[in-house]
């Protein structure tokens, strides 16, 4: 019981600490949460740490924390996951719990109002050099239902205003359908 | 019945956000922006900067301030329980199956077929927050209402990013940075 909880003790300050100190996305993290789980503490083999990696982007929600969860649950079932998911979602909880107070009460001043309205080009671009790269990884696939997916997914937000929610569940379920026809190809 | 409603929607938004990060900036837009109103396209652009600027994922980031802006404390809290719920249920049923059966091909396939729709996504959203940068919070778009200096910031921070490699959070500060002179310097 003692090791138990020496374990969970563990698992919470190391989610905790990642999870306050990473910038940037959840890839980072995950990789720096391999380094710490399979590297430092050898906790998980390798090869596991990579289907576990691959659980946490198949599903929908942040990485970070979905990657805090099979980590949470491999090693220590239910409550393991719960210790790691608390112990990923606090620090930017209080982060920006706190920033947002700040937020309302800097928000009137000139200087800070000009430099938000600076900084909302500059994560345009960011977001322009995140979706150019990506899609160039997608057009060079020369996959054409991919590239048609991309196209019309673009369009059909952009431009149709369509709800996001539902253009995700159609390329879901147009996934689903192509999976098993190519299933069905093979397995003649 | 505010908090039920934050509930729900940071539920949808932690259910339909794959492939992380900012795959599920659209889907926060269409809730938060588009649905509820909850901000305006300006706020949720600040909110986006603020987001890449501190640790923690876009999802719980936009579930905190927006909860702490529409209901304080507790709406924070309501707000970012419903946006892990979804995994919390999802990953820990496959990653229970998968310990079992360890087979995940069916899956994978299926999100290759959804990874260009997330690309589009994120760049529709990205149109959007430039269309409030350059010409302010659903005005129309018109030569003589173009805000030319974050124009001309875009296109160097663009530059910066793309050519010279610069890291993200600096390039976004440099903008910050360059627009108060801007502004400063016209009066």
């Amino acid at each position: 019981m003692n090791q138990r909880l020496r374990l969970l003790r563990k698992l919470f300050l190391s989610t905790l600490y990642l999870s306050a100190f990473t910038f940037g996305g959840g890839y980072v993290i995950i990789t720096l949460m391999k380094q710490k789980f399979v590297d430092h503490y050898h906790w998980i083999e390798e090869e596991e740490m990579l289907d576990l990696v691959a659980i946490a982007q198949s599903t929908p929600g942040a990485i970070a924390v979905n990657g805090a969860i099979v980590i949470g649950y491999k090693l220590a079932g239910p409550l393991g996951a719960l210790v790691a998911i608390v112990g990923t979602v606090l620090p930017p909880f209080v982060i920006i719990s706190l920033l947002s107070l700040c937020y309302e009460t800097f928000q009137g001043l000139y200087a800070v109002q000009k430099i938000l309205e600076g900084m909302q080009a500059g994560v345009g671009a960011v977001i322009a050099s995140v979706a150019w790269d990506m899609g160039r990884g997608v057009v060079e696939e020369r996959d054409t239902v991919s590239t048609v997916i991309l196209i019309a997914s673009f369009v059909a937000s952009c431009f149709l205003e369509i709800n996001v929610v539902y253009i995700i569940l159609i390329c879901g379920v147009l996934g689903v359908v192509r999976t098993l026809l190519e299933k069905r190809r093979a397995a003649k | 019945m505010i908090y039920w409603q934050l509930f729900l929607s940071f539920i949808q938004i932690g259910l339909f956000s794959f492939g992380g990060g900012y795959a599920a900036m659209p889907l926060i837009q269409g809730q938060v922006v588009t649905l509820h109103q909850w901000l305006n396209m300006e706020e949720f652009t600040n909110l986006i900067t603020i987001s890449q600027m501190t640790p923690g994922p876009i999802a719980i980031n936009s579930a905190t301030f927006v909860g702490m802006k529409i209901a304080g404390v507790p709406g924070a809290l309501v707000a970012t329980l419903g946006c892990i719920l979804p995994a919390c249920i999802l990953v820990t049923v496959l990653a229970k199956l998968y310990l079992r059966y360890r087979n995940l091909s069916v899956l994978q396939s299926v999100l290759h077929s959804l990874r260009p729709a997330v690309v589009a996504l994120i760049a529709a959203a990205g149109v959007s927050i430039l269309l409030t940068a350059f010409w302010g919070t659903g005005a129309a778009v018109t030569l003589a209402g173009t805000n030319w200096v974050l124009v001309v910031l875009f296109a160097l921070c663009v530059v910066l990013l793309k050519r010279f490699r610069w890291n993200p959070i600096l390039v976004m500060v440099l903008a910050g940075v360059l627009n108060l002179a801007a502004g400063l310097l016209r009066f």
